[in-house]
């Protein structure tokens, strides 16, 4: 007699197997539907928006204090040699400020001579708190609290300090996860400001370990790429805005093939800081369309 | 039944307790796993069935949040914690060797499960370096974790049992 039958007078158990078998299916069920439609991301996040985010919100502040305070305790020496070293950035900084200011006068005049009156990258931002990471070792994306009902849709660009860190790819009605540029398999089209080289940028877990980024498919038979220099979005990239910062060009090796080119490249911020980030409520569709 | 409300709180709980404040006290940039952590140890104390269920929940609450599909991290860690439900015999209050053990090996488990299905099929050969950087950093930092999380719920299995005992003998005198 299969063990699922009722009998009289017996309570109805489902075996520890059943159970599993049906979770199972269950599991490869919801898979098999969510790997490239986006059916149950509706109720699941309006679901878990409403229940979870709320705790989300108050316990990374627990856990930003918690940082704060071992951060306090990292030696005085450190603070002043990081002092010393941001006070020779500074100088640095404000003798090319004053050179680009300059060249900014400039610029307006000749734009107005062209009568080029807009400014080319200048978006529309809101700001967000990170409220969530991934617990997870394997990927690096990251929850932030606002939602739908606060403008942000699918595919957003973010950005941190100055520079890209990802785009949204899941998104409720209070909270959105970022998946950032690092993680692995995501890949951002970009372009050497320099010589408007265009080059994929691929996250790599080996690398985002060391705050780097690969990139491939860079044709470049003369060598004008070279260390340092500025990589930013391309304007060929279908989700990213074009002018987002990267990074700036670590190593460049040449490929087996010897026509293109490969390497790594610093980012522009660093992952493990951010607290809050700015979402681009400007689409790259809806502007380019 | 207070008890089984306990166990389904505890999921969200330390759900929270490793993506908002864990995530702030990374040791070398890894966070310890805590969902393998407690459906592994579920499965320990309540058998197949209520490590199986827990599991389930304890994946899909990571793959709702962070998952690019959900169900991958459910079905992985509801295997775990039903291989780890049947050694619910050996279950003796007193030894702390086996549960250890347990999760040292569900953990490497869990790792090279999402290894193989996220990163192998897409052609990431490099598994050295996954292991070294990754799961065994993660290993040790869960099991860490695991000295003080395993007492605890240990301390609340114990103080139900011992109460439904009680209840029961209260029972038979009357």
């Amino acid at each position: 007699m299969s063990p699922i039958v009722k009998s009289k007078g017996e309570r109805f158990t489902l075996p520890g197997k059943y159970l599993l078998l049906i979770l199972t299916c269950i599991c490869i069920l919801l898979m098999v539907l969510t790997y490239g439609t986006t059916v149950f991301d509706v109720p699941t996040s309006t679901v878990a928006g409403k229940i979870l985010v709320p705790f989300e919100r108050g316990i990374s502040r627990a856990g930003e204090w918690l940082r704060n305070r071992r951060d306090e305790l990292n030696s005085v020496q450190s603070l002043l040699e990081e002092n010393e070293r941001l006070k020779e950035q500074i100088a640095r900084l404000t003798e090319e400020n004053t050179i680009l200011t300059q060249e900014r006068y400039e610029l307006i005049d000749m734009q107005n001579l062209l009568e080029l009156s807009e400014t080319y990258y200048s978006y529309n931002k809101v700001g967000a708190r990170i409220i969530a990471k991934d617990p997870g070792n394997w990927y690096d994306s990251f929850i932030i609290d606002k939602g739908t009902d606060d403008g942000l849709a699918l595919d957003m660009n973010v950005i941190a300090g100055g520079g890209l860190i990802g785009r949204i790819t899941k998104i409720g009605p209070n909270w959105a996860r970022v998946t950032s540029i690092i993680s692995d398999g995501m890949n951002v089209s970009g372009q050497v400001v320099s010589s408007d080289l265009t080059l994929i940028v691929s996250g790599d877990l080996e690398m985002a370990d060391k705050g780097l980024l690969s990139f491939s498919q860079l044709t470049d038979p003369d060598g004008a790429v070279i260390k340092g220099d500025k990589v930013v979005t391309s304007n060929i990239s279908d989700k990213y805005l074009p002018g987002l910062l990267i990074g700036y060009i670590d190593t460049v090796t040449n490929d087996a093939n010897n026509l293109t080119k490969s390497g790594t490249i610093t980012c522009a911020t660093d992952f493990d800081y951010l607290e809050t980030v700015l979402v681009i409520t400007d689409m790259k569709n809806n502007d380019y369309e | 039944m207070i008890q089984r409300i306990l166990v389904a709180i505890s999921i969200p709980f330390f759900f929270l307790l490793q993506s908002c404040v864990f995530t702030y006290l990374k040791l070398g940039d890894i966070v310890p796993n805590f969902m393998v952590l407690i459906a592994c140890i579920y499965g320990f104390f309540y058998g197949e069935k209520t490590g199986a269920i827990c599991g389930f929940f304890c994946g899909l609450l990571i793959d709702i949040f962070f998952s690019p599909m959900l169900g991958l991290n459910a079905l992985i860690i509801m295997l775990i914690a039903y291989i780890n439900g049947g050694f619910s015999d050996l279950f003796y209050a007193e030894d702390i060797r086996l549960p250890l053990i347990l999760i040292t090996l569900s953990d490497v488990s869990y790792g090279l499960m999402y290894y193989i299905i996220v990163f192998l099929l897409r052609g990431r050969l490099g598994i050295g370096y996954y292991m070294l950087n990754v799961i065994f950093p993660e290993v040790f930092y869960t099991l860490l974790v695991s000295l003080v999380i395993y007492p605890i719920l240990l301390a609340i299995d114990t103080f139900f049992k011992n109460y439904r005992i009680r209840k029961e003998r209260e029972k038979q005198d009357v």
